[in-house]
C-alpha cells in the first residue's frame, strides 16, 4: 500500500508543472515566514540588496571614480565629496561603488562556477554511490588536503597576468572569433580557477542531500515507473537539495569576496587602475594616519557586507533547514 | 593507533605528490622566464645562465631533477631573485620569526576563544551570552587587513603604546600577535560555545552534578573535554589560516617572516621560492591535521572503530 502511494505521488509529480508543484508544497512558504521572523537576517537581505543596488547603478549615482583633480588632494569628507577624495583627488564614494561592482561581481563569478561543478559533481557521486563515489569523493578528500589560500596564490601568479590573457585571446582568436578580452579579465579569469577550486565543500553537502534522498520511496518508485537517471536527477534530486544550495551559495560569495580583498591588499589580486575594496583598503592602509578615511569608508563598506551576507546565510539555513544547527 | 597512523602517513604522499607536481608545472607553465625583467643579457650569458640553473633541459627532466633533489635532500633550490641565496636559506632565516608570531597568535585565539566560549555557555541567551558573541560575530568580519590598519591607527599612532611596525622590540609582536589571533578567538568562541551546550545538556553532566559536583568541576574537567571536541577538528584549517594571515600581517607589519617573502616572492615571479614555500607550507599543514587527528580520536574514543 505505502508503496503504491510513493507511485501515486511519483506519477503526480512527474506530471505536474513546477509552479503547481511548488505552490503544493508549503515548504518554501514555511521557510519564507521562518526567515521573515529572523529580524537579523532580514536586515543582511536589505543591506546586500542595497549594496548590490548602489553598486550596480554606480555609474547614474557616483561620479567619474577616475577622473582625477589634484586641488582636491585628499580632501576629508564633505557635502560634495561624502567619503573625501584620495591623494589624487578622485572621489572616493566613486571610487568605492564602482570597487564594490568588481568584489561583488567576482564574488558571484567565482560562487557560480563552485556552484555548476559543485552540484554536478555531488549530484553524480551521491546519486551512482558504490566504487564512483568512493573514488569522486577521494578525489574531493586530496584536493581538500591542499593548502588553500596558497594554492589560490600560486593560481594567482599564474592566471593574474597580461601575458596568460594575451595566451588565452590567442586561442579565441585561433577558434575564429572576433572578440578579445581586456586587462580587466585576469581577475575574472583569477577568479574562474578559484571557483574551480571552492566548489569541494558544495560537492560534499549535495552528495550527502542526494545519498538520502536516494533510499526515499519517492525516488524509488520514479525508478520502478522506468524513468532515466537525468530526469531523476533533475525532476526530483535537485529540487529536494536546493534549500542547502542556496544557504551554501549565500555564504560562499563573502567567502570569495574576502579572499579577492585579501588577495588585492597584497598586490596580487585587481590591478589599478581597476579598484576593488581590497585595492582600496590597501591604498588607505597606506596613508591612513594622515587621511583615516582613506581606511575607514572601504573598510566599513567591506565588513558591512560581509556581515549582511553571513547574517542573510544564517537566517537561510535556519529557515530552509531546521534541523542544521548553527556551528 | 598504529595502523591508523600509518595509514594516514601513506594517504599524505599522494597529497604532497599532487602539490608538487602542480606547482612544479603551473610555475614552469607561467608566462615570463625568471630573467626577463633583469637587465638585457646578451644571448651568450641567458644561455649560460639557464645552464646554470638546468632550465635547459627538457621539461620532465628538471620535474625528475627537482622532485629528486627535493625528496632526497630536502633541496628547494636556488631563488631566482635573490642571486647567491638559495630557497632552503630564506626559509631557514625567516620560519623563525614567523613561527613566534604564529604561535602568539595561536595562544591569544585559544585563550580568549575559549573561554569567551565557556562563559557564554553558561548562561544561554542572557547579557553573557549575547554580548561575548556580538563581539565575536563582529571579530569574524573584520578581515585582518582592516583590523591590523586600525589596530594600528589606534593603538600606535595616536595613543603611542607600540611602534607602528617593525620586529626589533619584544613589544613589537603585541599588535601583529593581535590581529593575527582575533579573528580565530572569534570563530574558537562560537565552536567552543557550540560544542559547550551540546554537552552540557547530557546526560552524565546531569549525574555530575547530582552527585555533588562543584560547577567548576562540572564545567571544567567533565564537559570541557566533550565541549572542546569540535575546537579541536578546527585546529588544523585553523593553522592554515594563521599561515595566510600572516601574509597580510607581516606585510602590514614589515615583518621579516616567511608569508612576507612568500608574497615578494610571487609578486616577483620567483618561481624556485614560490614553490619551495608552496611545497614547505603544504607539508606543514598536512603534517599539523595528521597531528589534530591523532589528538582527536586520542579524547574521542569513539572514533577510533570507524
Amino acid at each position: 500500500m505505502l508503496e503504491l502511494e510513493a507511485v501515486k505521488q511519483a506519477k503526480a509529480l512527474e506530471s505536474a508543472t513546477p509552479e503547481t508543484a511548488e505552490a503544493g508544497s508549503s515548504l518554501w512558504r514555511d521557510a519564507w515566514h521562518r526567515l521573515l521572523k529572523n529580524k537579523l537576517s532580514v536586515v543582511g537581505g536589505v543591506i546586500v540588496i542595497i549594496v548590490t543596488l548602489l553598486c550596480a547603478f554606480a555609474g547614474v549615482i557616483a561620479p567619474d571614480p577616475n577622473s582625477q583633480d589634484l586641488a582636491l588632494y585628499a580632501s576629508a569628507p564633505s557635502h560634495a565629496h561624502w567619503f573625501g577624495t584620495d591623494t589624487l583627488g578622485r572621489d572616493l564614494f566613486a571610487r568605492v561603488l564602482f570597487g564594490g561592482r568588481i568584489s561583488l561581481a567576482v564574488g558571484m563569478v567565482a560562487t557560480l562556477v563552485a556552484l555548476c561543478i559543485g552540484v554536478v559533481y555531488g549530484t553524480i557521486s551521491g546519486y551512482y554511490g558504490g566504487n564512483v563515489d568512493a573514488v569522486m569523493m577521494r578525489i574531493v578528500d586530496i584536493i581538500y588536503a591542499l593548502p588553500f589560500t596558497i594554492f589560490v596564490i600560486l593560481l594567482s601568479v599564474f592566471f593574474n597576468n597580461d601575458e596568460t590573457r594575451a595566451r588565452i585571446n590567442h586561442v579565441i582568436h585561433a577558434t575564429g572569433l572576433k572578440f578579445s578580452l581586456g586587462s580587466e579579465f585576469n581577475i575574472v579569469l583569477l577568479f574562474a580557477a578559484i571557483g574551480a577550486v571552492e566548489w569541494l565543500t558544495m560537492a560534499r553537502i549535495v552528495r550527502g542531500q542526494v545519498r538520502s534522498l536516494r533510499k526515499m520511496d519517492f525516488v524509488e518508485a520514479a525508478e520502478a515507473l522506468g524513468i532515466r537517471p537525468q530526469r531523476i536527477i533533475f525532476r526530483h534530486m535537485i529540487p529536494n537539495v536546493l534549500g542547502p544550495i542556496i544557504v551554501y551559495t549565500t555564504l560562499t560569495i563573502p567567502s570569495v569576496m574576502l579572499l579577492e580583498a585579501f588577495l588585492s591588499f597584497l598586490g596580487l589580486g585587481v590591478q589599478p587602475p581597476n579598484a576593488s575594496w581590497g585595492v582600496l583598503i590597501g591604498e588607505g592602509a597606506k596613508s591612513m594616519e594622515e587621511f583615516p578615511w582613506l581606511l575607514t569608508y572601504p573598510g566599513l563598506a567591506l565588513s558591512i557586507t560581509l556581515f549582511s551576507f553571513n547574517f542573510l546565510g544564517d537566517g537561510l539555513r535556519d529557515a530552509l533547514d531546521p534541523r542544521a544547527s548553527k556551528d | 593507533m598504529f595502523k591508523f597512523i600509518a595509514r594516514r602517513l601513506l594517504e599524505t604522499i599522494p597529497v604532497l605528490l599532487i602539490i608538487i607536481t602542480g606547482s612544479f608545472f603551473l610555475m614552469h607553465a607561467a608566462p615570463g622566464g625568471p630573467f626577463d625583467s633583469e637587465r638585457r643579457v646578451t644571448p651568450e650569458i641567458q644561455r649560460n645562465l639557464e645552464a646554470h640553473y638546468g632550465l635547459n633541459k627538457p621539461l620532465h627532466r628538471q620535474y625528475l631533477d627537482y622532485l629528486g633533489r627535493l625528496v632526497l635532500h630536502g633541496d628547494f633550490g636556488p631563488s631566482f631573485k635573490y642571486s647567491n641565496r638559495t630557497v632552503n636559506e630564506l626559509i631557514g632565516e625567516s620560519l623563525p620569526v614567523s613561527l613566534r608570531l604564529g604561535m602568539y597568535g595561536m595562544i591569544i585565539a585559544l585563550v580568549i576563544g575559549v573561554t569567551a566560549g565557556i562563559i557564554a555557555s553558561l548562561r544561554p541567551n542572557t547579557a553573557t551570552d549575547y554580548v561575548p558573541m556580538t563581539l565575536a560575530m563582529t571579530g569574524i568580519c573584520l578581515p585582518t587587513f582592516v583590523l591590523g590598519p586600525l589596530l594600528v591607527l589606534l593603538f600606535a599612532m595616536k595613543l603611542k603604546w607600540f611602534n607602528p611596525s617593525g620586529w626589533y622590540d619584544p613589544t613589537d609582536a603585541v599588535l601583529p600577535s593581535l590581529t593575527l589571533g582575533i579573528y580565530y578567538a572569534a570563530y574558537l568562541a562560537r565552536l567552543t560555545r557550540g560544542g559547550m551546550l551540546e554537552v552540557l545538556s547530557q546526560d552524565y553532566i546531569r549525574t555530575a552534578r547530582a552527585k555533588g559536583a562543584s560547577e567548576w568541576r562540572v564545567v571544567l574537567k567533565h564537559a570541557l573535554r566533550g565541549g572542546l571536541l569540535p575546537v579541536v577538528s578546527f585546529l588544523g584549517p585553523a593553522l592554515a589560516g594563521i599561515i595566510s594571515g600572516s601574509f597580510v600581517v607581516e606585510s602590514i607589519f614589515q615583518i621579516p617572516g616567511l608569508g612576507r617573502y612568500f608574497v615578494t616572492a610571487a609578486f616577483n615571479r620567483d618561481y624556485t621560492m614560490v614553490m619551495g614555500t608552496v611545497i614547505f607550507f603544504a607539508v606543514l599543514i598536512v603534517a599539523f591535521n595528521l597531528l589534530v587527528d591523532v589528538v582527536q580520536v586520542w579524547l574521542n574514543p569513539r572514533l577510533r572503530f570507524q
